[in-house]
Parts: C-alpha cells; sequence; structure tokens
C-alpha cells in the first residue's frame, strides 16, 4: 500500500514545484536599469581587435577598444580618437604623423603611448598572428615610434584608404609582450582604452561591460552593456517582448508586429552590401552589354524588393551605398522596361527563329544556368523571381543552389559557373580595387572577369588620390562606367531594421551647458554611433 | 568474470581507435575550411595560405590526426575559432548540459514510471487509453514545435523571459528570487526535453509490467490469498523494473551529450550548442575531441549497461 502512495509523490512533487514557479513569474517586481542589453546570434571569439573577424567580437571590441581615429557621423571624414591630430603628408612615398592624445589610461592604469600602436601594428604583420588584417597594411614600408606621443607611417605608394585601417582597436603592449597572440588568455579579459571596460564573459550566454569612468570624453551615461547569445533570431523577438532585451535586429516579415508594440520604437537604416545579378564575362552569352542591359529592363527589381524584403530595400545604380558621398546620383537605375529588353536583345541577335518560346541565335537557345549559395533564402526567393522574369523574355534559366563552400570551390574561385546571385558587404571607403580591377580576375574577387582599361586607371587613380572633391569625381566617374557595361545587374541594397526599446534618450549639453535629453537619432554612421551619451532617465516609467 | 572484462575493455579500446580514424578522415575531408568561409575583399589569397599552415593545415592528412591526438594528451589542443584549449571549452559547457539533462531525466522517471504503472494496472479503461494517445502524441510531435508553441504561450501569459538560463534584469531580486528565476528558466527547455522519454519510458514500464502479472507466480501470489494490491505493487512491481534499472547505462550518453535542438532554441549554453557550431565553422579540433568524448560515454554506457543486467539478474553469467 505504502508503495502506491509512494508512487505519486514524484509527480506531485513536480507538479507543485511548477507551480510556486508560475506564480513567481505571474508576480515578478518590475525594474528600472540603466543598462542596455543586445542580443547577438553567436558567441564572440576574440576580445582582440586584431584577432576578431565575426560581428559580434567586432561589435565589443569597437566598446573596449579605441583606434587612433574614426570615422564622422557622415562617414565622409575621420575624427580623433587615441590621435588628438594628425598629418597626411603626399608624395610618391607619403606619410601619415599621429599625434597621441597624452593621459589616455589603459583600464589598468597603464599609460597609453606610440609603443603600444607600434606593438600593434608589428603584432599584425607578424605571419604567425592568425589575423585577417593583415592586407590592409601591405603597402606600409615602414611604422615608426617618433617619441611617445607621435606615431610616423611610412607607405610605398599613394594609398589613401591606408589612412582608414588605422581606426583599428589598439592592444596594450605591457600586457601582450610576452604572450603569444593567438591563444593568450587577454582574448577573453581584455584591457583597453574605449568608453567601457570588460567586466565578464560567459560561453555562449553573455559578455558584460560597464562604463569607464575615466573614458577620455567623459563617462558614458550607461552604467553598462549586456551582450546576449540567442541563437534563434525568430525567438529574439520573444524576449524583446519580455524585456529580455533592449535592441535587437528585426526581419522584414517581423516588422509589422513590431511596430504595433507601445513600447517598442523602429528604425530603418541603409546597410553596407548589396545584392546583384553578377555575368560571367567569359562566357560568350553575356560579352555582349546590350544582352546584360536588356537583363536589367527585364529584371523588375521593385517588385523583387517589394516582395522578397517586403518593401525594406532600395533599388541602386551601381556598385556602392546609395546614402554615401561616393555614390553618384545623376546615374538613374535602368527602368523595368521588357520592350525595350526584347529590343535589345534582338538587335543582339538574339530572336525565336523555330518558333519554341526560347530565344536563339545561330541555331542555339539562349539558355543558361543560375548558381547561388542554399541557406539564403532571400537570394533564393530572388532566384525564382528572376528565373520567371526572363521565362518571360524567352529565356530559359536554370536555377540551382549549392552549399556555400562547395558553391566557392567548384564554382566560384575556378570562374565555372555562368551567372550568380550573390552580395557584397562593404566598408566606407570607396576603393573596392579588389572586386573590380582586372589584376584581380586570375585570383582575386574580380571573378566575373570584368575588364575596361579606364576602370581599372580609375580605380588605381582613386586610391592614389588623398583629396576628397578628386576622390569623389573619380568614385562618380566610375559609378557611371560600371552602370554603362552593366557587368552586374545590380538588384537592391537592403535595409537593416532595429527595435529598441523606447527608454533610451541621449544625454547632451545645449548651448547654455544644461544636460539635454534627447530622441536618439539615426545618423549615416548608425545608430549606435553616439552610444556613449545614451541613457535611461529615472523617473520614466517603463512598465506598460 | 575478470577475464570477460579485459577482454571486454580491450575490444572496447580498439573500437574508440578505429571510430576516432574514421571520423577524422570524415570530418577533415568534407567540403570546407576553416580559414576563408566568408569571400571578403579585404582579405588576400595570400594571408589565407599563410593562415593554413599556422593551423597546420597543409600537412599530411596522418600527420594531422597524429598532432590532434599528441595535443589532446598535452592539454595543447586550442579552438581555431578562438584560440582557447578545447577542453575549457568543452568542461565550461558540460555542467549546464548535465543540469538540464539530469533534471529532464528526473522529470522522466518520475512521472512516466508512475504512469506506466497506473496504466497497465487500469489496462483498457479510459485512463489507460488517454495514456496511449498521450503517449503516441508525444513521441509524434517535433519537440522544437512544441517548444516554440511553449515559448510563445509563457510569454503571451506571464510576460516573464524564457530564453538563456536566468534573466539579466535582475536587479533587487532576493536570493529566493533569484532560485526561482533559475528555477524557471531551467523548467521550460527541461519539461520540452522530456516529454519524449516520459512518452517512450511509460509505454515501457506498462508492456514490462503487463508481461510480469502474467506469471505463474503472480497467480500463485493470487491463490494463495494475497490482497491484490500487495501483489501488485510488491511483488509484480519488483521483476517489472528490472529491465528499466539496466536503461541507466544508456542514459550515460546522453547525460553529456547536448541536445542541438533544444540548446539553440532555449540559448541554453551547452554542448550540443559548441558542437553544432563547431562543426559549420569546421573548427576541427573541438569537433573531434567532441566526437571522442561521445563515443568514450556510448562505449562505457554499453559496458555498464551489460554489467547492470547481471547484477540485477542472477540467471545472466558472462563466459
Amino acid at each position: 500500500m505504502k508503495i502506491k502512495i509512494l508512487l505519486f509523490l514524484p509527480p506531485l512533487l513536480f507538479l507543485i514545484v511548477l507551480g510556486v514557479n508560475l506564480l513567481f513569474v505571474s508576480f515578478r517586481p518590475p525594474q528600472k536599469v540603466n543598462q542596455l542589453i543586445m542580443s547577438s546570434i553567436g558567441d564572440a571569439s576574440f576580445l582582440n581587435p586584431i584577432l576578431a573577424q565575426d560581428s559580434a567580437s567586432s561589435e565589443i571590441n569597437s566598446l573596449i577598444f579605441s583606434g587612433l581615429i574614426k570615422y564622422d557621423r557622415e562617414l565622409r571624414n575621420f575624427v580623433g580618437v587615441l590621435a588628438e591630430s594628425w598629418k597626411v603628408e603626399d608624395g610618391e612615398e607619403p606619410t601619415i604623423t599621429f599625434f597621441l592624445r597624452k593621459g589616455v589610461r589603459w583600464h589598468d592604469g597603464k599609460e597609453f603611448t606610440a609603443h603600444d600602436v607600434q606593438f600593434t601594428y608589428d603584432k599584425i604583420m607578424d605571419e604567425k598572428t592568425n589575423t585577417v588584417r593583415r592586407s590592409d597594411y601591405e603597402l606600409v614600408k615602414k611604422a615608426e615610434v617618433r617619441d611617445p606621443y607621435t606615431f610616423k607611417v611610412t607607405y610605398r605608394q599613394p594609398f589613401s584608404p591606408g589612412l582608414g585601417t588605422w581606426s583599428i582597436g589598439i592592444i596594450p603592449r605591457h600586457l601582450l609582450e610576452k604572450e603569444d597572440i593567438n591563444t593568450t588568455a587577454f582574448n577573453r579579459k581584455p584591457i583597453g582604452t574605449g568608453p567601457f571596460r570588460f567586466v565578464e564573459w560567459v560561453t555562449d550566454e553573455k559578455i558584460v561591460v560597464e562604463a569607464n569612468p575615466d573614458y577620455f570624453e567623459g563617462k558614458p551615461g550607461l552604467d553598462r552593456i549586456i551582450y546576449r547569445i540567442i541563437p534563434e533570431t525568430s525567438l529574439s523577438e520573444m524576449e524583446l517582448l519580455t524585456k529580455g532585451i533592449d535592441y535587437y535586429g528585426v526581419l522584414p516579415h517581423q516588422y509589422s508586429r513590431m511596430k504595433e508594440v507601445p513600447y517598442l520604437k523602429i528604425y530603418s537604416q541603409p546597410v553596407f552590401s548589396y545584392t546583384y545579378l553578377g555575368y560571367n564575362l567569359v562566357n560568350p552569352l553575356f560579352q555582349d552589354r546590350r544582352v546584360r542591359r536588356a537583363f536589367t529592363h527585364a529584371i523588375n527589381r521593385e517588385e523583387l524588393v517589394q516582395y522578397v524584403l517586403y518593401g525594406f530595400g532600395a533599388v541602386i545604380s551601381g556598385p556602392f551605398p546609395n546614402h554615401l558621398w561616393y555614390y553618384n546620383p545623376n546615374v538613374k537605375p535602368l527602368p523595368y522596361d521588357p520592350q525595350k529588353a526584347r529590343e535589345l536583345l534582338s538587335e543582339a541577335g538574339w530572336k525565336d527563329r523555330d518558333g519554341d518560346g526560347i530565344l536563339d541565335k545561330d541555331g542555339k537557345p539562349f539558355r543558361f544556368k543560375l548558381i547561388t549559395n542554399s541557406g539564403n533564402d532571400v537570394r533564393r526567393d530572388v532566384g525564382v523571381l528572376v528565373q520567371r522574369q526572363l521565362r518571360e523574355l524567352g529565356i530559359d534559366v536554370i536555377f540551382e543552389t549549392y552549399e556555400w563552400s562547395i558553391f566557392l570551390k567548384n564554382f566560384i574561385n575556378p570562374r565555372h559557373f555562368d551567372a550568380c546571385i550573390l552580395g557584397w558587404g562593404l566598408s566606407p571607403d570607396p576603393d573596392d580595387y579588389m572586386i573590380w580591377h582586372s589584376s584581380q580576375i586570375e585570383k582575386g574577387f574580380n571573378f566575373i572577369s570584368y575588364r575596361n582599361p579606364e576602370a581599372d586607371r580609375l580605380w588605381e587613380e582613386g586610391r592614389r588620390q588623398y583629396d576628397m572633391k578628386k576622390r569623389q569625381e573619380i568614385y562618380w566617374r566610375l559609378h557611371e562606367l560600371i552602370a554603362e557595361d552593366q557587368p552586374y545587374t545590380f538588384l537592391y541594397m537592403p535595409l537593416g531594421l532595429s527595435a529598441l526599446q523606447r527608454k533610451f534618450f541621449l544625454k547632451e549639453k545645449d548651448e547654455k551647458g544644461n544636460e539635454v535629453l534627447q530622441e536618439i537619432r539615426l545618423e549615416k554612421a548608425g545608430l549606435m554611433y553616439d552610444l556613449i551619451k545614451w541613457t535611461v532617465p529615472k523617473g520614466i516609467v517603463l512598465e506598460q | 568474470m575478470v577475464q570477460y572484462l579485459i577482454r571486454r575493455l580491450l575490444y572496447t579500446f580498439v573500437t574508440l581507435v578505429g571510430i576516432s580514424i574514421i571520423s577524422w578522415v570524415i570530418i577533415t575531408q568534407a567540403p570546407g575550411s576553416p580559414i576563408a568561409i566568408t569571400l571578403d575583399p579585404k582579405v588576400s589569397p595570400k594571408i589565407v595560405e599563410q593562415m593554413e599552415k599556422n593551423y597546420d593545415l597543409d600537412k599530411p592528412i596522418y600527420q594531422q590526426y597524429f598532432l590532434w591526438l599528441k595535443r589532446l594528451f598535452t592539454g595543447k589542443l586550442y579552438s581555431f575559432k578562438d584560440g582557447r584549449p578545447v577542453l575549457e571549452k568543452i568542461g565550461e559547457r558540460i555542467g549546464n548540459t548535465l543540469l538540464l539533462n539530469v533534471v529532464s531525466i528526473l522529470i522522466i522517471f518520475s512521472l512516466a514510471i508512475p504512469l506506466g504503472i497506473f496504466s497497465a494496472r487500469k489496462q483498457y479503461t479510459f485512463f489507460d487509453n488517454l495514456g496511449t494517445f498521450g503517449a503516441y502524441l508525444g513521441i509524434s510531435i517535433p519537440g522544437f514545435w512544441l517548444a516554440y508553441l511553449l515559448i510563445l504561450g509563457t510569454v503571451k501569459l506571464f510576460g516573464y523571459p524564457v530564453l538563456g538560463m536566468r534573466s539579466f534584469v535582475t536587479e533587487g531580486f532576493s536570493s529566493l528570487e533569484i532560485v526561482m528565476d533559475r528555477l524557471w528558466h531551467l523548467m521550460l527547455p527541461s519539461i520540452i526535453l522530456a516529454i519524449g522519454g516520459i512518452a517512450a519510458l511509460s509505454r515501457y514500464t506498462r508492456s514490462s509490467m503487463l508481461e510480469v502479472i502474467r506469471q505463474d507466480y503472480i497467480r500463485t501470489a493470487k491463490a494463495k490469498g494475497l490482497p491484490e494490491e500487495e501483489v501488485y505493487y510488491r511483488h509484480a512491481l519488483r521483476n517489472a523494473l528490472l529491465p528499466i534499472v539496466t536503461l541507466f547505462g544508456f542514459l550515460i550518453p546522453g547525460l553529456i551529450g547536448g541536445s542541438i535542438i533544444m540548446e539553440t532554441v532555449f540559448a541554453w549554453p551547452g554542448i550540443g550548442r559548441l558542437a553544432y557550431q563547431a562543426v559549420l565553422a569546421r573548427d576541427y579540433p573541438v569537433v573531434m575531441t567532441i566526437n571522442t568524448i561521445s563515443a568514450v560515454l556510448v562505449l562505457i554506457g554499453n559496458f555498464i549497461a551489460d554489467l547492470l543486467y547481471a547484477v540485477v539478474d542472477p540467471r545472466i553469467r558472462y563466459q
């Protein structure tokens, strides 16, 4: 008899624990904390700016470490961070001299000097260091410490994008000198000079940083920032609704739900990337510019943005992000015009002579294989729409997707494809030499084999020119040339959506020097540009 | 018996070496590389080559295998992804996975065994049929789907964070509240993880029980005039639970091997997620080490299961 009762005990115990727990979560006390919780899909890898490759690590590194300079809010010029000022001397072997800020201290109290900058540079150039940043500094001839507050770099040849590479986070010499940089414990408990200090990193769960009271531009407004790792993007939405996170990159399909939530504000900002349809120009099918232009006319890019991105994207006319200074606003995207496309194709000799619905020339039907990588639903959807729209024109497109590494190894790297759908992630500097210059056809990233002598010359000149006005002219002309040639059909540039709890404000000084609260502003350089001014003011009711 | 043990251990060792060689070949020969997974125009091909050299990826495959073995046993094995010692990475997650799995196994056993026993006792009644229906449902519903529904439901109902191991806004919480918070975060994933197990184990208990009560000695006990409840819960139950005891052996690999799906859905920092991410990043040292640890655990589990058979059932003797 006793056993029978005993059998009831475990389930009963389970139900009691569950019940008490449910009671607790229904009546938990509300809190209001001056902190920002963000989420990331993956854990960081290295909290060391010269080793980090993934976005999670880079974001956190930008809080803990500072570079010599950084982009301004227009993403056009630079402003000093660890460098108070700098001097660029033009010439056949140009130099940059950085004059460093005095009295900046590492989070452990040691003073920051030019030797730390030299050390960072040396570590990047050391072949034993597992860093991909080395390519950025290949044109540096020599780097030297002139005095503890002056650091001078000499380049082998004029290279204007070189200045931007000095925004990389500087690492402390006194802590890393005797360590193996690839495996040192520093990479998990970093010491920097940035606005936030490292507190803790719980693997796959969270990374916490707190305000650095000694930061040289003043103590940040937030007490701390927490990075949570949430691998499932659709579930981050749930955490946003329960205020388990404050900031989150919203997916387009979630937008209509999220904008109804009263305590969230949704921002949309241009992203440094675009998606394109690239033609392998070695293939005779695509050597005629009229064919490529006809394709662009035939693909309804507005419709792609509407259906695939739920409207959150922009049609672009060339290889640059459309909100920055080097995007030529005078070049307009080719309009959607199937009639014009047909005319261009028949001019190029493509007509349906045998009446099978497929265009042909010299007895060969217009048929080709379009490929992209699997696992990217947006690109897959784009491919299907492109396939249908070209079919209406009488072109038979075979659309296939491959796993990423196979896609690269079997198709892109050996240049063994007809056309592909891919995207480029860009940096604020317009120097896309690696993507477009004909010297990059053999082994580089110009896998579509684009050749245009004038464009080649301009790409070379663009990276030699230090004058911003002249650079702008060069890139505007390049934009025109590439739009004319259409080696890619530029499909769209997506908009990044993000949701932020409304409790955050910017703490700023007005003209009289009084503290005032401002709404968070969306800058060209992103929502987080003024992160150190963010704060959660006391007295704002957060719950409902 | 001793001879049997030695022979058994020897076989286990040979199997283990075989497993590690085969999985090394499969893992390293699969397409993809730990470096240059991205198409980044800022990274020149020269640097990719240099990094392959730094990671010894340019060496012949057998040399790489022995390097891995050597480093594993000298503690110098580092992950490609973050340069940390592999054993440390695994070590800090084992506790989390163990916690989740122990709790879900406790839930499974405390719910499934009583359920199975009562189902057998009340065979073909409404309660039994309901149990059968529930078990089929529990086995056939995909766990991740149920997890999504449960998360959606609890968020709508309680508005309390559910993902991860704890809440992140716990300022002003008393220690009891912090325990409650942790418990809450543990509750949902372990219930979801337990559902399949409850369904299977309750069926198992039920049929085992039904088989035992058809035995002659049960009839004899009843004929002798013992009260039916006593026959059932004392004499029958003990024998019916024998095969279940041996299940413990098979639980061992499951305890450490995390669940990729549940750990991902609930943002639980466990072994399953580590393994999955390592596979995606082609982080060979981590993948191989986790693989080997699981192999060892499966082999140990089988071994213990065999021993338990002999311990609980004196009729079985190994030669």
